[in-house]
């Protein structure tokens, strides 16, 4: 906490260079973090030379094509290749987003690949997200209620009501804004972040939702919602284009005004 | 196998605008804590005598003290513009995605309008 630095064991060196294949015209380089858990040695940043008239064009794609035809030993999360499942996030030319939807015509020259910033890397691009999906379940993020439902039908909402749950809902907890707040990176042990903030105020503004004081009462704390500074980079980057900033904002407005 | 490597963060991330401001907050905000000293010597100068005021007065004409003192001063007017920004943040406005990158350069460009309205009132 608060180490502007990496650890020891974190410093990223050096690695391979793996040329382009010969009569390549249209060759873009792919610089990417590596780590390797079984060789005890530091992460590395190895560099690719891939062939784009041979290959699709997002991030993912020269990824997977790296993995297929130059090193299968590269490790990386992935699943829908269409920005709904969340499992490609990383961090590409320097800020997060997921590597399905950005396209390798709109990164700088050299692309550079990391994991999601300032987490446990399990594997190359792959972190640990125990303690991130850990701080997602401790929120309650399912519907609570007291009272029976209606007997003959399910709980309605008007169009009025499920409206404030839009910008919210389509959350995929990718991770993107989260791991780009600094204030997570330094607070993460006890500041729950945008992302899980973003779920939680979901769940406050659901009109069929009946413990709104108990979800409110457990954010009031130093930590888990006030180490939001308002730095932004939370909406700067969310690549579903959603607005964890102003969710955060909302909840302390919710707090402030239930004092009155 | 060894502890897990932390992944890179500061080092590689390309902070946007608005995040520069924000560290630029804090750091400014370290600054005029510490300008209140001068500015607590000063007062004292003022209450010791004409002679001790006067020396205060030389110091702050100097140009290392002009420097710290115009350091001080737009530090101030950043510290102040970017609180404005805050207080509106606080009312669950101005967090459109588009708008950030304009409105980090209004908040400059007011911070820079002050010092240098106050430079040339002076």
């Amino acid at each position: 906490m608060g180490l502007f630095s990496l650890p020891k064991n974190s410093k990223v060196r050096p690695g391979k260079v793996y040329p382009a294949p010969e009569g390549a015209t249209n060759v873009r380089r792919f610089e990417i973090y590596r780590y390797d858990p079984e060789s005890g040695e530091n992460p590395r940043l190895d560099a690719f030379e891939v062939d784009l008239d041979r290959c699709g064009p997002m991030v993912l794609d020269a990824i997977i094509k790296i993995k297929n035809e130059i090193d299968s030993t590269l490790a990386f999360r992935r699943s829908c290749r269409e920005g709904v499942c969340g499992s490609c996030a990383m961090n590409i030319d320097g800020h997060n987003t997921l590597a399905c939807t950005m396209a390798i015509a709109d990164c700088r020259e050299v692309v550079k690949i990391y994991p999601l910033p300032h987490q446990p890397v399990i594997k190359d691009l792959v972190p640990d997200q125990t303690h991130f999906f850990a701080q997602y379940a401790s929120i309650r993020p399912w519907i609570q209620t007291q009272t029976p439902p209606p007997a003959d039908r399910e709980r309605l909402q008007s169009k009025e009501e499920r409206n404030r749950l839009t910008g919210y809902y389509e959350c995929i907890l990718c991770a993107c804004c989260s791991t780009a707040c600094p204030s997570y990176w330094w607070n993460s042990d006890r500041y729950l972040g945008p992302a899980v903030l973003l779920q939680a105020y979901r769940w406050i503004v659901d009109s069929r939702d009946e413990s709104t004081g108990e979800r409110l009462d457990e954010l009031e704390d130093p930590f888990k919602l006030y180490r939001c500074h308002t730095i932004m980079n939370c909406t700067h980057v969310c690549p579903k284009y959603l607005n964890p900033a102003k969710a955060i904002a909302e909840i302390k407005k919710l707090l402030i005004e239930r004092q009155r | 196998m060894s502890e897990r490597p932390l992944s890179p963060h500061l080092q590689i991330y390309r902070l946007p605008l608005t995040a520069i401001l924000s560290i630029t907050h804090r750091v400014t905000g370290v600054l005029l804590s510490i300008g209140l000293v001068f500015l607590a010597v000063g007062l004292m100068a003022v209450a010791e005598g004409e002679e001790q005021f006067a020396w205060f007065q030389a110091a702050v004409r100097s140009i290392p003290g002009k420097l710290v003192l115009w350091a001080w001063l737009s530090s101030l007017f950043f510290h102040f513009s970017h609180g404005v920004r805050h207080l509106i943040w606080d009312t669950g406005h101005s967090f459109n995605r588009e708008s950030l990158g304009r409105n980090a350069v209004l908040e400059l460009l007011a911070a820079l309008l002050l010092t240098l309205g106050l430079f040339l009132l002076t």
